[in-house]
């Protein structure tokens, strides 16, 4: 399961993903990170079992969690199944299916953002 | 030897006889029963095709308004539309882009908004005559409320497209779609065997007056495309249809990132099957249909061909490219397209659509010409600096600083013992490194990816780079990336201010 993380800057210093996977041990896998003046955002990845303890850990810290059951929200009006998301992908989330229609795969995604710009038909949209 | 005419096809298709089959049904039919037999059993063979086509546009008329107002500039939702027509004519263009919204909306969305039936913001400007005296207007409109709305296409259908990638070692934003870098991707167009104008290479059927699927309406073949090029397998079709009587499913506004917008367009053309030839023709399957691919890391028109490939490579996902594999997606839609062949099909078996004869075949033997320019273009050879400082990766930062003091630069680049550039240093790395106190070499202080141009690149292309990347020198390599010198933004300007 995908989840988006806030920091706020007080506690931004703080080597928090590290006190977690200690707390818990749970293998945290950081999709991406970003941190500036407004405080940090994360998009990690846990198990699915592991999930809850995941989440109380991390509140317990003051980190505001959201679970993204649906890293990726496709816009099924404007899709045309194009496929200009599928070689853009770093981790193969879309398929091209036998009958030519594009199909996605929401556990591969890891929130890049990719697909998101090569869309022409501005029907992706990362969910937040 | 079957001979058919297009009258006994439509008489067929009136009594409920006809037989239609899509282009990829035929590939199978023709390869089973050989061309022969194919033509005897099938007597239309329906063609789709659904992508990106720049070059298409409506005509728009409004009818008057009280006062009346010769209408000079025109927008519509703030995208300009061509007015140079009488009073309240105007042509909306797929890539005309949004005034407010940039590259987010264009013409191409104003197309769609009309079709889809929603209202539209006229805004129009006049100079004001005895005849016009309104200078201003503004009002809402919808598809309804216009006299004609007539969808006019100057280059539609491309019988094939090249493939897109890029070697560069920067992502390249296209009208193909974002071209990752080092062949990170490679990006094609097309629906291959169910391609119109493939399916009728040689125009037999299709021509002026050829009676066509255009999003969803029946429209016309008016003419060759701009830039048909049937010598090179790479004809196009100019194309009218009725916006009032179009599907919303069948036309697509479209915005390419950092390229700007477009429209989706379908169009089918359907095939009769007069004879063996034309039915030999329509059995045209994926593997036998090239593309070239080409490397849009080269800006320049033309772009360095590394490789042919088949449409059926293409669709596998994966084609190989200089050894290496890399993965191919579609920038138009093989599922779209496939709907439209069906649509057109079933029209024909319905009795709801019949053929018409071409009044005038489309040429087969033009070619396409090349701009003539008679300005001339300045090289970066013809304006960059030669005989420039280089230096070693391991040389000292101390040693750099006194090469930068003593030939008056700003840009060192670096290169390895064979010349080859692996890197360059400013006088504000080396000011920083000094600052900080930092002791060491320059390999620890240089920009590894360094932006370079060609000795035979335009200026222009040498500007647009010093402005994306936001930086003020680039080095000029040679193919084996060797530095023969430098060209900075200094030099450009000089340039325009007239004096080198």
């Amino acid at each position: 399961m995908k989840m988006l993380l806030h920091f706020t800057p007080q506690i931004i210093k703080k080597p928090l993903i590290a006190e977690v996977v200690l707390e818990t041990g749970v293998l945290v896998n950081i999709n991406k990170a970003t941190i500036d003046v407004t405080g940090g955002e994360l998009i990690i990845n846990v198990p699915d079992k592991d999930v809850n303890k995941v989440i109380k850990s991390f509140k317990s810290r003051g980190v505001d969690v959201v679970t993204l059951e649906k890293p990726i929200i496709r816009v099924d009006e404007e899709c045309v199944h194009c496929g200009a998301c599928i070689s853009v992908c770093p981790t193969n989330v879309f398929k091209c299916e036998v009958d030519d229609s594009i199909s996605l795969d929401h556990k591969e995604c890891i929130q890049c953002g990719a697909c998101i710009t090569a869309c022409p038909h501005n029907a992706l949209k990362l969910s937040r | 030897m079957v001979e058919k005419t297009v009258e006994e096809v439509n008489q067929k298709i009136r009594d409920g006889s006809v037989r239609v089959v899509t282009a990829e049904e035929m590939t199978e039919i023709v390869e089973a029963l050989g061309p022969k037999d194919a033509a005897k059993e099938v007597d239309v063979v329906t063609t789709g095709t659904f992508g990106a086509m720049c070059s298409s546009g409506a005509i728009l008329n409004f009818g008057h308004a009280d006062p009346p107002i010769k209408t000079q500039k025109v927008w519509l939702n703030d995208v300009e539309a061509y007015a140079g027509l009488a009073a309240v004519d105007v042509y909306i263009g797929a890539t005309q882009l949004s005034e407010s919204k940039g590259m987010e909306y264009g013409g191409g969305h104003v197309i769609e908004d009309l079709v889809s039936g929603k209202s539209v913001t006229l805004r129009a400007t006049g100079y004001g005559t005895d005849c016009y005296p309104l200078k201003n207007i503004e009002t809402t409109l919808t598809l309804e409320d216009l006299n004609q709305a007539a969808m006019i296409n100057p280059r539609n259908a491309y019988q094939r497209y090249n493939v897109a990638t890029n070697t560069s070692d920067q992502i390249m934003h296209t009208y193909m779609g974002p071209l990752l870098p080092n062949l990170g991707n490679a990006i094609y167009s097309g629906s291959g065997a169910l391609s119109p104008l493939f399916n009728d290479p040689t125009y037999a059927t299709i021509g002026i007056g050829t009676r066509i699927f255009l999003c969803g309406a029946q429209g016309y073949v008016i003419g060759e495309g701009t830039q048909h090029d049937p010598k090179s397998n790479m004809g196009t079709l100019m194309v009218k249809g009725n916006l009032k009587e179009m599907n919303p499913e069948f036309v697509k506004g479209a915005s390419f990132h950092k390229y700007g917008t477009t429209l989706y367009v379908g169009l089918g053309i359907p095939i009769p099957i007069l004879n063996e030839d034309v039915a030999l023709h329509t059995g045209i399957s994926d593997a036998e249909i090239r593309a070239e691919v080409l490397d849009y890391g080269v800006q320049r028109r033309d772009r360095p061909v590394l490789g042919k490939v088949t449409y059926e490579e293409l669709k596998s996902g994966r084609i190989e490219i200089d050894g290496k594999e890399v993965r191919t997606s579609a920038i138009s839609s093989l599922y779209m397209a496939r709907k439209v062949a069906e649509s057109l099909k079933d029209w024909i078996l319905k009795g709801e659509f019949t053929l018409s004869k071409p009044v005038e075949r489309l040429p087969t033997k033009l070619r396409v010409k090349s701009m003539r320019q008679t300005g001339g273009l300045p090289l970066v050879k013809d304006v960059m600096t030669d005989g420039i400082g280089t230096i070693k990766p391991d040389v000292g930062i101390e040693e750099a600083s006194k090469r930068i003091i003593k030939g008056e630069f700003n840009h060192l680049p670096v290169v390895s013992d064979d010349g080859r550039l692996v890197g360059i240093v400013t006088s504000w790395d080396i000011s920083r490194a000094v600052a900080l106190a930092k002791r060491g070499k320059v390999e620890q202080i240089m920009t590894r990816r360094v932006i370079v141009v060609s000795p035979s690149d335009p200026i222009d292309i040498a500007a647009r780079k010093l402005e994306q990347h936001n930086i003020s020198a680039l080095p000029v390599v040679d193919g084996k990336r060797k530095v023969i010198g430098i060209i900075t933004s200094e030099d450009l300007s000089k340039l325009l201010a007239g004096g080198t």
